[in-house]
């Protein structure tokens, strides 16, 4: 038992100092009933750490490893390259085993890192302030849709179509319970949004539009108009970034007058890690700063005058305001903002901006290369780095083919609109910077195959 | 001009049908620095022992309970960018809002100044 | 209006003596680092990118123009400036970290090797299910183990974290009880319960009451079945509970909730105390999370991400979230989710995140409890409340311990300030503990011990390294009992002196401007 340092002798010396005949006696307000008298029944005994790595490794060789393979999978998370240093970092001890930093002396590490971040996703976004991160894209995107509530005072969220269908089936189990109304709706695989349409439904009862920018089918649009209607009705505009390296290549929706913009920062140092840890970004205009949920990084002074940070406005959070919190969240994703944060600095904006500019590049390459194939439509006129194609076959048995041919060759619009058919020949194409020429090619030539 | 106190620390003077709300200087030196305060609204309704504003500390956050019903028709906006009047005047440039009276008997059953004082001794 | 409970009030201290400077305002290892907007321009970058190949842009007409303001710095700079932060952290990997409900064990470092094997972390949530059968297989042991180390029925995996997995918790019973067409608004929750269990039941529209304690530091039975009744949807224990001590009622609180109709939610946040010796399905227990970085010894990092699967009685079972991992009699497995719910799970509550959950801290969960086994978890559990009770015999003569007379506590031991010099609060004891070279307890909760101080020092703190501890806080306790006015003004030796907490809430920058707009604003 390799991680306890307690000898049998220790525990001998410890029992008499505090007067105890055996360790039975320390659990005496434990009814006798509720203890077990032994071990746990059906798990093994402890295990070697060559024996538990040797189990690992076991199940890890029955996956397909996104790095691989031609790999073009997306909607919601992104495979680029990490820097080395990024993951060196974020394992040293003293940030991967430090606790929150509520002991502002002893956590500045951790401190100046979040104060760094919330002022990178501010920057990005185009807003005046951002938290010191969520669980993850979909949980902000909730945690936003209840601030707007806040703001308003008006229970009814208008969700686009084009929003994420995870996104949206937590926000409607959150409503379920806490009475807010909203309106959804499915994306239809055409090049138009359904911004006229979400225009139109704005109306003085609306709290909030939450609109995904890049949206699920990888298009992109001016938010302007919308920002404006929505202002106009009293209410708020929400825009979803899943994408964050698409900011360096189009417009932030803060710029186009969103008033909160969250995102998934997944794609920028974490991985792909099956879906999970990942890091909800989260930023707003700073009139909102009080209504705003998640632990704030801010700056201040020490009793030398000097700078240094601390967690600030926490009367907001639940360890202090209990019933009465804005959320009932109580952790954000440290780590994962800060491989965010890490992999940002190595960037800078020049990174970010070639990094965006070679993504799109790359997109349009295959984006052509995909519609030169027979039955193949490409139904995006605009997009970043992901874009959709109609087959002329249902999606979702394509992709396992396309899977056994050793090409993870996208996201079928089946797998995430399972009921509806008219999706269902959608493909969900995402190529990043890892997607090399022959990638594109052995995608479309598998793709054909697949489709003859 | 009379001056009540409540046993959850609100002073509250009264003018005819109008009233001044506040916290009281044993209040503010429990909390410590104040950092915000939270005003309702003109119009609001408040009813009395109820919630009517919050003042917040850095690491607590406390509710101000209306010391009689009412109908508040001015806050403190000096609160907004200087909350530490709360703590340098607690009884005077630090009060929170005014009101009018619902039921003036609701007086009542609140202290006077040295009743307060030897209820503050008493804790 | 209501007083501070808890007593928490920051100081600053006496006025406080300036160093002899140096040139750089290092002091030898002590190294001050700038922010990144400082050191890095936005023409700097770390990365080496390829050309991109020339395509006519499909951006539609939304390229960017503006400058974002990201600043880059090289490789070496980025390096050095994040290992120079990083020694600015205190961390478990340096010491004994005793935040009490917080259960900060070493993090075994086989953990990260497995989850940073290409087969889990590379792999995409929404790879075909034939792909990816290795990394569900690990969702599924690993619930399984859950299962049977608590005793109950089913486990929902995909809660963020602690809270995350008390509101899905919460959730579940709500739709329990929707199921049975029953409006029931109140949860009853003890008043020595943690924030996030009244915020939780008050986010999922609930009305939250307290219940109090008794003076021993237990949930006062006779209140709680008193208030009972058609109307209470559930009441929400810790256990064992943030005064360190096991809920011995617990099961006749189980038995008398579920007579009147209710649920019994439990925080599993201290199962740390139990886990191997107790289990929770037997004592009546509904739904409890389990803090994955707690007991499974997944890291914190500066602050999550952490992970909260919620185990489930057969009473909640059917209406755990979706996604839900099932294994089939040939041994492949499947994922539940929203296409084939309305089948497999008609009841689910719904969906509490986008695709499934925490994967990096189950492959590191699993690994600990395969490391330690069965044997091994249960002497985890007996070495955290030896540990524990060693600390709050050793010190119970210098600081006030309001519930030693208790009995033994569980994993945890709990003082006051209690008897300190006029002047001198738990603040101070706490800031003196940093000089020392220790992280400090938790302080000020639970609220209903005026000046709380919670230490836990967990099962992988070695005798030693217990007694140079208590020599240490017995220390920095009778300074305080006399009054040291040098205790005011701690911590002397850290990076930062006391911060200005006050400051920072009154006049909030949460992102860096440069030097000139920053003093136009003011």
């Amino acid at each position: 038992m390799r991680y306890l340092p307690l000898t049998p002798a220790d525990r001998q010396q410890m029992l008499a100092a505090i007067g105890a005949q055996s360790i039975d006696d320390l659990f005496v307000d434990v009814p006798a009933e509720a203890q077990l008298d032994g071990p746990v029944h059906g798990l093994p005994g402890h295990a070697s750490e060559m024996a538990v790595e040797r189990h690992f490794s076991k199940l890890a060789r029955q996956n397909l490893v996104a790095s691989d393979h031609p790999f073009f999978l997306g909607a919601g998370a992104y495979k680029h390259h990490v820097p080395a240093s990024v993951d060196h970092l974020i394992q040293r001890g003293e940030f991967l085993t430090a606790y929150t930093p509520y002991q502002p002396e002893i956590a500045q590490g951790t401190l100046q890192m979040l104060f760094e971040f919330q002022t990178q996703v501010a920057r990005l976004f185009g807003c005046d302030v951002a938290n010191a991160s969520m669980y993850d894209g979909s949980t902000a995107c909730w945690e936003a849709i209840s601030m707007a509530g806040r703001v308003t005072k008006r229970k009814k969220a208008i969700l686009s179509g084009g929003l994420h269908p995870h996104y949206v089936s937590v926000a409607k189990t959150m409503a379920h319970f806490t009475g807010d109304h909203l309106e959804t709706a499915r994306p239809s695989l055409s090049a138009e949004t359904d911004s006229a349409q979400l225009i139109d439904a704005i109306d003085g009862e609306t709290s909030c539009v939450v609109v995904q920018y890049p949206d699920i089918l990888g298009r992109v649009e001016d938010l302007s108009a919308l920002a404006a209607r929505a202002h106009e009705a009293g209410a708020l505009l929400i825009a979803v970034v899943m994408e964050p390296v698409a900011l360096g290549a189009i417009r932030a929706p803060g710029d186009m007058g969103a008033d909160i913009v969250v995102g998934e920062g997944q794609s920028l140092g974490v991985g792909l890690q099956f879906g999970g840890p990942y890091v909800g970004l989260f930023a707003c205009k700073e009139k909102f700063v009080r209504q705003m949920p998640g632990r704030l990084c801010g700056e201040t002074v020490d009793a030398e005058g000097k700078r240094g940070f601390v967690l600030t406005l926490s009367t907001r959070e639940q360890h202090i305001r209990r019933e009465k919190a804005t959320s009932n969240i109580c952790t954000n994703a440290g780590l994962c903002a800060l491989a965010f944060s890490i992999h940002m600095t190595l960037l800078g904006e020049r990174g970010l901006r070639d990094l965006a500019a070679l993504n799109h590049a790359r997109a349009v390459q295959a984006a052509d290369r995909l519609a030169q194939l027979p039955g193949v439509t490409l139904v995006n006129q605009s997009f970043f780095n992901e874009f959709t194609v109609k087959l002329p076959k249902e999606a979702r048995p394509v992709v396992q083919a396309l899977a056994e041919k050793g090409v993870l060759g996208g996201v079928s619009l089946g797998r995430l609109y399972p009921d509806a058919a008219d999706l269902a020949n959608g493909l969900v194409v995402a190529v990043t910077e890892i997607v090399s020429e022959e990638d594109i090619e052995a995608l479309a030539t598998a793709l054909q195959e697949v489709l003859a | 001009m009379t001056r009540y106190f409540t046993d959850e620390h609100e002073w509250i003077e009264v003018n005819g049908n109008e009233a001044v709300v506040g916290i009281t200087d044993y209040a503010q030196s429990q909390l410590g620095d104040i950092v915000f305060v939270e005003i309702p609204a003109v119009g609001t309704n408040v009813t009395k022992g109820g919630d009517a504003a919050v003042v917040e500390s850095v690491k607590a956050a406390s509710d101000v309970y209306a010391p009689v019903s009412g109908t508040v028709t001015t806050g403190n906006d000096a609160l907004n960018d200087d909350p530490s009047l709360v703590n340098s005047d607690p009884e005077g440039e630090g009060w929170f809002f005014r009101l009018t009276l619902e039921d003036p008997s609701q007086l009542d059953g609140l202290m006077d100044a040295a009743a307060y004082k030897a209820f503050v001794a008493a804790l | 209006m209501t007083l501070n409970q808890s007593g928490w009030r920051p100081e600053m201290g006496g006025a406080a003596q300036a160093e002899a400077a140096t040139y750089t305002g290092n002091r030898a290892l002590m190294l001050e680092e700038a922010l990144i907007f400082e050191l890095g321009d936005c023409q700097t970058t770390g990365v080496d990118i390829a050309p991109a190949p020339k395509v006519a842009s499909r951006l539609g007409g939304l390229e960017r123009t503006r400058d974002i303001g990201l600043p880059g710095l090289s490789e070496p700079e980025t390096v050095r400036h994040y290992t120079r932060l990083s020694r600015q952290n205190y961390a478990i990997d340096l010491g004994l970290f005793p935040l009490g409900s917080c259960t900060m064990k070493h993090n075994p470092r086989l953990n990260e090797k497995v989850a940073r094997m290409p087969g889990f972390a590379d792999v995409h949530p929404l790879q075909p299910q034939a792909t990816v059968q290795g990394a569900l297989a690990v969702i599924d042991e690993l619930a399984h183990w859950l299962i049977t180390l608590t005793g109950m029925k089913a486990v929902a995996m995909s809660p963020k974290a602690g809270a995350h997995g008390e509101l899905c918790g919460i959730l579940a019973i709500k739709a329990a009880l929707e199921a049975r067409g029953e409006d029931r608004p109140v949860i009853l929750v003890p008043e020595s319960a943690h924030g996030t269990n009244p915020a939780t039941a008050a986010f999922a529209g609930f009305r939250v009451e307290s219940i109090p304690a008794t003076p021993e530091g237990r949930v006062d039975f006779a209140a709680l079945t008193a208030r009972l009744g058609p109307d209470v949807a559930a009441v929400m224990i810790t256990n064992p509970n943030t005064c360190g001590l096991f809920e011995r009622d617990l099961k006749r609180i189980s038995d008398a909730v579920h007579a009147a109709g209710g649920y019994v939610y439990c925080d599993g946040a201290n199962f740390n105390a139990i886990v191997g010796r107790v289990r929770p399905g037997d004592l009546g227990v509904d739904a409890m999370h389990i803090n994955l970085h707690k007991t499974f010894s997944t890291p914190h990092g500066g602050g999550g991400p952490g992970s909260g699967p919620v185990v489930l009685s057969e009473a909640l079972a059917p209406f755990a979230p979706i996604p839900h991992v099932v294994r089939h009699a040939d041994g492949h497995f499947h994922l539940v989710e929203e296409e084939t719910a309305g089948a497999e799970l008609p009841n689910s509550f719904g969906r509490m995140t986008a695709f499934h959950g925490q994967m990096g801290m189950y492959t590191r969960a699993l690994s600990y409890i395969l490391s330690h086994g069965a044997d091994g978890l249960r002497q985890v559990a007996e070495d955290a409340v030896l540990n524990a009770n060693y600390v709050l015999r050793q010190l119970e003569g210098v600081l006030d311990a309001p519930f030693a007379g208790s009995g033994p506590c569980m994993h945890e031991a709990l003082f006051s300030d209690a008897n300190l010099a006029e002047g001198f609060s738990t603040l101070d004891i706490a800031k003196g503990l940093i000089d020392e070279g220790y992280h400090p307890m938790t302080v000020y909760f639970p609220l209903v011990v005026h000046g709380a101080m919670l230490i836990e020092p967990t099962e992988t703190e070695s005798k030693a390294a217990l007694d140079q501890f208590i020599g240490a806080l017995r220390s920095v306790a009778l300074r305080a009992k006399q009054g040291d006015p040098a205790l005011k003004s701690a911590p002397h030796f850290a990076p930062r002196r006391r911060l200005d907490e006050t400051l920072a809430a009154r006049r909030p920058v949460l992102v860096w401007s440069p030097p000139a707009l920053a003093e136009a604003a003011e």
